[in-house]
């Protein structure tokens, strides 16, 4: 029974994979390049920055970036949560009342 | 790992290079506007020669080089400026890149196409560069020696 349906599954993701590859544009067509040809030819003389990378990753996009740093300053805040002085431990392990 | 950390070989390495690891990621943050790299990557290579110092000397090797409270302030610090620096330009828009076509600081203005080199351009990009290198540095080497602290006490119970 397990067997049948494995197979069945595989057939069902190869017909599905190879459905999708047939419709794929040639190697390094891209889908819209309306947004890509703005930047390369207008930011840096948008932006003053001859790295466009840079330009769309502190510029453009540079709410993105801010969102990065906060994941950064959040895994500092985690570790130090984890790795803390434990003055307290005495307080949680009694029966599981916090500050009891 | 004892508390003198690894073999002289190790040590003595490790103080040859460790400088110029911090330099290079320096040099990443700097010209973050002119070529692939920029504040993460650069502050990583520095948070990098943190660890390698911390793995090579142990942590007896680093007493009272690196103060956990000032790196952690430097964070911060580095956070707060990055949010300054994108609020800077809230006249017009969140992000707006104020200071980039004035003529004069970080504003030259650059020529489209290959890379020639300015250095004094990209008006709020660099300076967030360095905010963000900033705070990357100091934020992993941070975690770094947390961790190292914490193995350490687990080893000892």
């Amino acid at each position: 029974m397990s067997k049948v349906l494995r197979v069945v599954a595989f057939l069902f993701v190869s017909a599905f994979l190879i459905l999708a590859a047939t419709s794929m544009r040639d190697f390094g067509v891209p889908n819209d390049a309306a947004m890509d040809q703005y930047f390369i030819e207008n930011a840096q003389a948008e932006v003053g920055a001859n790295n466009v990378v840079t330009a769309v990753v502190f510029d453009y996009r540079g709410f993105d970036t801010l969102g990065e740093a906060t994941v950064l300053f959040a895994a500092v805040i985690a570790v130090l949560t984890v790795f803390r002085k434990r003055k307290d431990d005495e307080l949680i392990q009694g029966d599981g009342e916090v500050g009891a | 790992m004892n508390d003198r950390g690894m073999s002289v070989i190790v040590r003595c390495v490790t103080r040859f290079v460790y400088g110029l690891i911090i330099v290079f990621g320096f040099y990443v943050i700097m010209h973050g506007h002119l070529t692939p790299g920029g504040g993460f990557q650069g502050g990583a290579i520095v948070a990098s020669a943190f660890a390698l110092l911390l793995v090579s000397l142990g942590a007896a090797g680093l007493k009272g080089k690196l103060n956990k409270k000032l790196l952690q302030s430097l964070e911060e610090i580095g956070a707060l400026a990055f949010l300054g620096l994108a609020f800077a330009g809230i006249g017009t828009a969140f992000f707006y890149n104020l200071i980039a076509h004035g003529g004069g600081f970080l504003s030259t203005a650059v020529p489209t196409g290959p890379n020639p080199g300015v250095l004094n351009a990209g008006g709020l990009v660099p300076l967030m560069n360095w905010a963000v290198g900033l705070k990357v540095m100091t934020g992993i080497a941070s975690i770094v020696i947390i961790m190292l602290i914490g193995a350490r006490k687990e080893e000892a119970e």
